[in-house]
């Protein structure tokens, strides 16, 4: 699904990533950890299309193609998705409206045909009702005054409707009470399928009890340093990041 | 040109005279007189610093007056102003050609209250007229004194205690011609106790050639009387307009008023609340898209002169091109005035390098037990919310789109008709390269 090779990435000329190696097969759920400061959120972004950041060395490619040189846009024509770690209150566009444009836009630059009204709606109803959402969500602005869970709520709703092939989840189980993390994670566990993939990046492993991962992959200082399956979650939630921080040292 | 306004008044003025009482003759004499002895204002003046009325002062205008025909290509039919009514709202309409009334495209009512025509009002309504024309006026700049002498037609309302209007009125006047033209109109809006009357108006020319509209409109609120008023300014790319609005307010009126400038070559916008008496409250919005060469100015001015009353004011811009923006807002405290609550807010996104906006919050205080706040802002399109929805699949340029409609909501979101609503939004997607849904 995606594949990514030898990633050297800076921001203001400061190195960031410092050659990332990552590979992600169809149906697969990877988890990214690692201590604050390390480089997930730049690596999620960076995948995303984020124009803040340059590439000095490497490659991004999707489905076998190298997407460096495509727009943020682009990117999600092709059904990459990133789930926001702090998404952006927009006042006076609502949810609805933002759903459409975007799921349209994606259907138009492939090619399909827009979905009628009718069809939209029935589809949004289902989405909401699998991630426990108010019918009322609909026609309020988007995100603002949203509590913390209900924007992250918000980001899963988006990523349900728009059914994207790799789906980025940054931090995803910040900011969420353990009802809302069960729910979220119920709403990932019922879009996995042996054709789409996830990339979860978290600090903690508790949303990694609802959603089992395939690989773990610590990352620190801009690479990554481990990887194993589950149990290096756990590990890692007992023992913490300073055995790693000291291997590397 | 100032003489030649001049001479088009005393030449006249007999015939001026004629028309109405001479309490109103002497009041145009008197404007008149300041008119010739200061001129238009320059950029000296303070309250025109940033806007210069050279660019306009500059064209060969025709100078229209009651006392000369018609001309042949003033007529227009309904077909050529259909597109710019707001047509699925059932509305009074009041038509104006070159400052001329148009009877044939216009629809008014003597049935309860009057929404006629300022110039059918002289003599048949000298009662209303003389106490209100020119009460609130005469102290203010020389553009005004000029509308005063020479203007001789517009809007008239007059609203009794307690009747609402079953429609809104939609005002509309239009400048069309092969030369360039210079028209003066003047509004007289009076709505007794309780009245409640709702005013969409629009200027628009019809024509390339240039043309400037000296608008100057006065406004009486009875006690606990509502008016709402959205103020179109779609104009063409050669039309300018100045335009100079005060609202007097009793006890517990409300007034909003909606400017949404979205083209015209040049815009400057004076609009003045008074309120007199406690419990009055002034709402007023602006929204402007400027781009190209264009200016958009507003000054605005609250005078809080009784305790207990309330203005709120938002004001958005969005400036791309070589466009500028002005926004001036006042609020005066009067001594006797404890307990206002004024809120003013000023907002802009500059989209190009060469685009400004001059801002300046002006807030004077005399009472003491008052609530007041002001803020402005200039920014550019916020990069993680442009990122966020292109993130989504909605391209850069929808994406900015709907970042700016976004920015621009609150300026529109109190407008109450639906079809306004969405004429305001094809509006402005249009100006902003988008079809809006």
């Amino acid at each position: 699904m995606i594949e990514i090779v030898n990633l050297h990435a800076s921001v203001d000329g400061q190195p960031i990533l410092k050659g990332i190696n990552l590979r992600i097969d169809a149906g697969e759920v990877h988890a990214i950890m690692g201590p604050n400061g390390s480089g997930k959120s730049t690596l999620s972004n960076v995948i995303a299309g984020r124009e803040d950041y340059e590439i000095t060395q490497g490659d991004i490619l999707f489905q076998g193609e190298s997407i460096l040189e495509r727009a943020p846009e682009e990117r999600a024509h092709l059904g990459l998705f990133l789930s926001f770690q702090y998404p952006v209150e927009i006042p006076g566009v609502t949810v609805s409206n933002f759903i459409k444009t975007a799921l349209n836009e994606s259907k138009k630059a492939r090619g399909e045909e827009p979905l009628d009204a009718s069809t939209m709606l029935k589809k949004m109803r289902e989405k909401m009702d699998l991630l426990e959402m108010d019918k009322g969500f609909l026609s309020r602005s988007l995100n603002e005054g949203f509590s913390g869970g209900e924007k992250k709520r918000n980001e899963i709703f988006q990523m349900a409707m728009l059914e994207p092939k790799l789906a980025i989840l940054d931090e995803t189980d910040s900011g969420l009470d353990i009802d809302a993390l069960r729910i979220v994670a119920n709403g990932v566990n019922a879009l996995r399928s042996p054709e789409n993939s996830f990339m979860i990046i978290t600090h903690y492993q508790r949303l990694l009890d609802h959603i089992i991962p395939d690989h773990v992959h610590v990352l620190f200082q801009g690479k990554i340093v481990k990887s194993g399956d589950k149990n290096l979650a756990l590990e890692l939630e007992e023992r913490g990041y300073d055995w790693i921080k000291k291997e590397q040292a | 040109m100032k003489d030649r306004l001049a001479a088009s008044y005393w030449l006249y003025e007999s015939q001026y005279a004629a028309m109405s009482s001479p309490a109103v003759t002497e009041r145009r004499r008197n404007a008149m007189e300041r008119f010739e002895s200061e001129g238009f204002p320059t950029v000296r003046h303070e309250d025109w610093k940033y806007t210069s009325l050279k660019k306009v002062l500059k064209a060969e205008y025709a100078l229209n007056s009651p006392f000369s025909e018609a001309d042949e290509s003033e007529t227009l039919e309904f077909k050529d102003i259909k597109r710019f009514l707001v047509n699925d709202i059932d509305c009074y309409r009041v038509v104006f050609i070159n400052g001329r009334y148009s009877s044939w495209l216009s629809e008014t009512t003597h049935r309860g209250f009057d929404v006629c025509t300022l110039g059918s009002a002289w003599k048949k309504y000298a009662d209303q007229v003389e106490p209100h024309f020119g009460r609130l006026t005469q102290d203010l700049g020389t553009t005004v004194q000029l509308n005063t002498a020479l203007a001789w037609d517009g809007l008239y309302v007059n609203v009794p205690a307690g009747v609402t209007l079953d429609k809104p009125i939609q005002a509309l006047y239009f400048t069309t011609g092969d030369q360039p033209v210079f028209n003066q109109t003047r509004s007289l809006i009076l709505l007794g106790d309780g009245a409640k009357a709702e005013i969409i108006e629009r200027h628009q020319s019809l024509t390339e050639a240039e043309t400037w509209t000296n608008a100057v409109d006065e406004v009486f609120l009875g006690a606990n009387a509502h008016i709402h008023w959205v103020k179109l300014q779609h104009d063409s790319s050669s039309a300018a307009l100045t335009q100079h609005s005060v609202i007097e307010q009793k006890r517990d009126s409300h007034a909003t008023v909606h400017t949404i400038s979205t083209d015209g070559k040049f815009l400057r916008n004076n609009l003045d609340f008074k309120l007199v008496e406690p419990g009055a409250e002034a709402r007023m919005f602006g929204l402007s898209l400027a781009d190209g060469q264009q200016l958009v100015d507003h000054h605005t001015r609250v005078d809080h002169l009784a305790p207990h009353c309330v203005s709120r004011e938002n004001y958005k811009g969005i400036f791309d091109g070589q466009s500028n923006g002005v926004f001036n807002g006042q609020i005066h405290v009067h001594v006797d005035a404890q307990k206002t609550l004024a809120f003013q807010e000023n907002d802009n996104l500059i989209l190009s390098d060469k685009a400004s906006i001059d801002t300046k919050p002006q807030l004077e205080i005399f009472a003491d037990d008052v609530k007041c706040s002001h803020g402005c802002t200039v920014g550019q399109l916020d990069e993680d919310a442009l990122f966020y929805l292109r993130a989504r699949g909605i391209q850069r340029k929808e994406a900015q789109a709907l970042l700016m409609l976004a920015f621009a909501h609150d300026a529109v979101a109190d407008i109450q008709h639906p079809s306004l609503q969405a004429k305001l939004h094809r509006l402005i997607g249009k100006k902003l390269g988008v079809e809006m849904a």
